[in-house]
């Protein structure tokens, strides 16, 4: 039966694992690697619990993968394995309880509006090699809640498409369009002052920012 | 025909779904033809784009160093 979400060398080696080659889901889970660690680390913000569940993970779709039906992409369902493996970490951790149980559902009501209209000179990508840059902009994406920062890991770090990221976070596409807009104009705003954090209310900011 | 205008909150209301090429030929045009004379939209548009584009930056999230060989040391014994 043709498989369309599935890349012909992924139906293959998925053929493989099942038909008792396991050397074969090394290769198959390869390209997808930082995919799974990205997921798991914004969901977790902590990097030795983000490897942990990204290999819990990576576990859980080798010892599943005879049940995967392709009804979405293998990148897809291993996405959303590692996003419920997450999940289920951060309900774990009682520290945490505070944030899953309640913060994650707030859907605040009505617009958001842009707060900063100062012209943004391209930032050229080069500053990303400055521990600066990278810092500020981890920052700004560490500062929203969970339910923007998900929706941005997905769709704009992770270049997942809008239907695939509804897939995996079980809600609508239209949903996820919702959230990432307002995600996105927060994170703009975020770095609205410039990423050596000075924030001027004169003209003159622009001159601090460093692009 | 005249082109309708489009308010800047409408705008600011659509402006990801514009980056996300996820609007109808109408409106874009209808939003560009906006863009050209307000700076307050343009600004959000121009900040919005630097903003996805820096995220999707590989050098912005790299799994830590060694990452991949304890994956798979994990993995192996049980295949």
């Amino acid at each position: 039966m043709p498989q369309p979400h599935l890349e012909s060398n992924e139906t293959e080696l998925i053929r493989r694992v099942c038909g008792g080659n396991p050397e074969a889901f090394e290769e198959l889970v390869r390209p997808y690697e930082r995919l799974v660690y990205v997921t798991a680390i914004s969901i977790l913000r902590n990097q030795a619990d983000a490897e942990e569940v990204a290999q819990e993970a990576v576990l859980k779709a080798f010892s599943k993968l005879s049940s995967f039906r392709a009804e979405c992409k293998f990148s897809t369902w291993l996405v959303q394995i590692t996003y419920n493996e997450a999940r289920m970490r951060l309900r774990k951790d009682r520290r945490n309880l505070y944030e899953s149980l309640d913060e994650h559902h707030e859907e605040p009501e009505g617009d958001y509006w842009p707060r900063d209209f100062a012209d943004w000179r391209p930032i050229p990508s080069e500053l990303l090699e400055e521990n600066e840059t990278r810092q500020a902009l981890q920052n700004a994406i560490d500062s929203l809640s969970p339910t923007y920062r998900e929706v941005v890991v997905l769709r704009d770090v992770q270049n997942l498409s809008i239907k695939d990221a509804a897939t995996i976070l079980g809600v609508t596409e239209g949903t996820v369009k919702t959230r990432l807009h307002r995600a996105r104009l927060l994170l703009r705003d975020a770095l609205a002052p410039g990423i050596d954090g000075c924030w001027c209310t004169e003209r003159s900011y622009q001159k601090v920012r460093p692009w | 025909m005249a082109r309708i205008e489009i308010s800047c909150v409408e705008v600011w209301r659509e402006v990801s779904n514009y980056l996300d090429a996820d609007i109808s030929p109408e409106l874009r045009e209808r939003m560009e033809a906006h863009f050209k004379v307000c700076a307050h939209c343009s600004a959000v548009l121009d900040g919005m784009q630097n903003v996805v584009g820096l995220v999707a930056d590989g050098r912005l999230f790299q799994t830590p160093e060694g990452f991949n060989k304890r994956l798979y040391n994990k993995i192996n014994p049980h295949r």
